[in-house]
């Protein structure tokens, strides 16, 4: 006697596998998309502006002549808004998220801050431009200074930070928590010594992709009116500056065909920054996360 | 447990050490170049000609003139570099924001300044003044392929791009013209390109719905030049760049067709889209000797600058009347 009906069975089998394959080449061709569009991007910008990528360009002041163009300032602008997000963003945006994991109850309140915060990463970054705008830079009389625009992005990437820092602070298992606990150790030995060790890797991961986001940001800093032209480099935090995308901006908008090129060679800069960045980020996190 | 904080305080450390260090770095370039510059200052005869201007001047304005101020600032620098010059560009309009706070030493502007504005500033209390800088002409441009319009009137523009609720055909225009619905493309309403389009020939009442906006006069290049049906306007330098890709339309404003040349529009014959782009100058300003010094540089050499970068000089006596007045306000 026949248990099974081998016809019958592949008679059942056949449609689950063809659906199986026809997903497994929808999700292909998804993944393939996003790599092609990735691609010709890459291959257009790097065709266009390799030419005039060099020494010169890296060390160079904007100039009328696409040859002699430069982004020494706009570059060293964007290191010193780095400086400034930096601390800036990271304290603030840990403090609020071990606030909210570690000490707040969990109230109407509370979550109730906790939905504007999710909001707030949603606002478009013109809106951030506008209150720096109103802010810092007029009520404060901070002007067009580094300090001024470092706290506009920093007010601009806080919820991604602090939502990051969140998802890592939560992810530490309780067993950890309450054995500290148990040795008679307070909230705040807990945190500093069990908590935050081991949050370390997905705070710095957000903190990382938060910071990129900070610096390749434009329209907040056109908001701004930052200036586009400097010949000198800022000496503190309280001058003028400007940075990579604003100067990228404004070549891509010139009518010569040559400042297009410029304005690749500019993208190719920004974006080893962040490939930099970003491969930081990923070093982080294989370096120090570990499995509970 | 003493593993955790080995690994966090590093991790801490390295990241401010590293951030530290990139600004530290930028700390010492800048020091280093002040150095040189100091340096330099020393070795200089201290003649006439040749006086060390130190100072900051501040500019904000229009992005259509901003190339020029680019070119101008660069020369400049050469010459004079002790003098911090920043310039930025917010839009014609944008860039009277700034002027009105107190922020900005000159505003560039690609159209003449508005009542408003004019409103504002005595209520700041601050006097200004207007020199011409270039001229540009605003240029019609249709698609390669349009081989039936040869010119277009001033009345025949307004006609055109004025909203009247139904959608345009080019035979509303010209009985002969296709039955096909014209596409409009338009620099964006901030700015000043738009405002004086708007003042000139649309008088004011509202532009056709259907028209594309865009701030990036090289998308409406590319919305013209893919679409047999598109008209579209923009600065000169924009089509001097793209003659290949659009046909330029001559306009009549009453003394027959008129195509916008680099000799039409700096004689004024391309009228009335050729205008002029402005400079505004805090009088207060003026007085400092790193400013003066820094409008008139703009007054000699702002023409074949702005030359340089696409846009057309003005005629001579237009310099000579702004270095007239620059001197009248010392």
């Amino acid at each position: 006697m026949k248990f099974i009906d081998h016809t019958k069975v592949l008679q059942k089998m056949k449609p689950r596998l063809a659906a199986n394959l026809v997903f497994k080449f929808v999700f292909m061709a998804a993944t393939a998309f996003a790599l092609l569009v990735l691609g010709i991007l890459l291959y257009r910008v790097i065709t266009q502006g390799i030419g005039y990528l060099d020494w010169q360009f890296l060390q160079g002041l904007p100039s009328r002549n696409p040859e002699q163009a430069g982004v020494k300032t706009a570059l060293i602008g964007t290191i010193w808004l780095m400086g400034v997000v930096t601390p800036v963003t990271l304290l603030l945006g840990v403090g609020t998220a071990i606030y909210l994991e570690e000490y707040a109850k969990k109230n109407k309140f509370t979550s109730f801050i906790q939905v504007n915060i999710s909001n707030l990463a949603g606002v478009p970054s013109i809106v951030f431009g506008l209150l720096g705008l109103t802010v810092f830079v007029r009520a404060l009389s901070l002007g067009t200074s580094v300090l001024a625009a470092g706290l506009t992005m920093s007010l601009l990437v806080l919820p991604i930070i602090i939502v990051s820092a969140q998802e890592a602070i939560r992810a530490v298992p309780k067993e950890l928590r309450e054995a500290s606990y148990g040795m008679g150790a307070t909230k705040w030995q807990t945190i500093l010594r069990v908590v935050m060790p081991a949050a370390i890797p997905g705070i710095l991961t957000g903190g990382i992709l938060a910071l990129s986001r900070a610096i390749g940001e434009t329209a907040p800093l056109v908001v701004l009116g930052l200036p586009l032209f400097l010949a000198f480099l800022p000496k503190s935090v309280f001058d003028m500056f400007t940075v990579l995308p604003m100067q990228i901006y404004n070549w891509t908008g010139r009518p010569q065909e040559e400042f297009h090129a410029v304005a690749a060679a500019g993208i190719m800069v920004l974006l080893t920054m962040l490939i930099i960045m970003n491969s930081i980020a990923v070093f982080i996190r294989n370096k120090f996360t570990r499995r509970y | 447990m003493k593993r955790f904080k080995y690994i966090a305080t590093t991790a801490m450390i390295g990241t401010v050490l590293t951030f530290t260090s990139a600004c530290g770095s930028s700390e010492e370039g800048t020091a280093k170049g002040s150095q040189a510059n100091g340096s330099s200052n020393s070795e200089q005869p201290a003649s006439e000609e040749n006086k060390q201007l130190q100072g900051e001047i501040n500019i904000d304005g229009s992005s259509t003139v901003y190339p020029i101020m680019e070119a101008v600032v660069e020369e400049f620098g050469m010459a004079h570099p002790g003098v911090r010059v920043s310039v930025a560009s917010s839009g014609t309009g944008g860039g009277f924001k700034q002027f009105i706070a107190g922020t900005t030493d000159i505003s560039n502007a690609s159209r003449e300044i508005k009542d408003e504005e004019k409103a504002q500033l005595e209520e700041a209390g601050i006097e200004y003044t207007e020199l011409k800088l270039a001229n540009d002409g605003l240029s019609i441009v249709v698609n390669k392929d349009n081989d039936w319009i040869d010119h277009l009137t001033v009345e025949e523009l307004k006609e055109m791009w004025v909203e009247d609720g139904e959608s345009k055909k080019w035979s509303d225009i010209r009985p002969e013209w296709p039955d096909e619905e014209i596409k409009f493309y338009s620099p964006g309403t901030d700015s000043g390109t738009y405002d004086y389009f708007n003042e000139i020939i649309l008088e004011d009442t509202p532009i056709v719905e259907k028209a594309t906006l865009s701030e990036d006069d090289n998308i409406l290049v590319q919305g013209v030049a893919g679409d047999k049906n598109a008209i579209g306007f923009f600065g000169f330098a924009y089509y001097v760049e793209n003659k290949d890709k659009l046909k330029v339309v001559p306009i009549d404003g009453g003394d027959g067709p008129v195509e916008p040349t680099h000799d039409t529009v700096e004689s004024g014959e391309y009228a009335p889209l050729s205008r002029p782009l402005y400079i505004y100058v805090k009088n207060e300003s003026i007085k400092k000797e790193e400013t003066a010094e820094f409008v008139k540089f703009v007054m000699e050499n702002g023409g074949t600058l702005s030359e340089d970068v696409g846009y057309v000089k003005l005629v001579d006596e237009d310099y000579q009347d702004g270095l007239k007045t620059i001197e009248g306000l010392k």
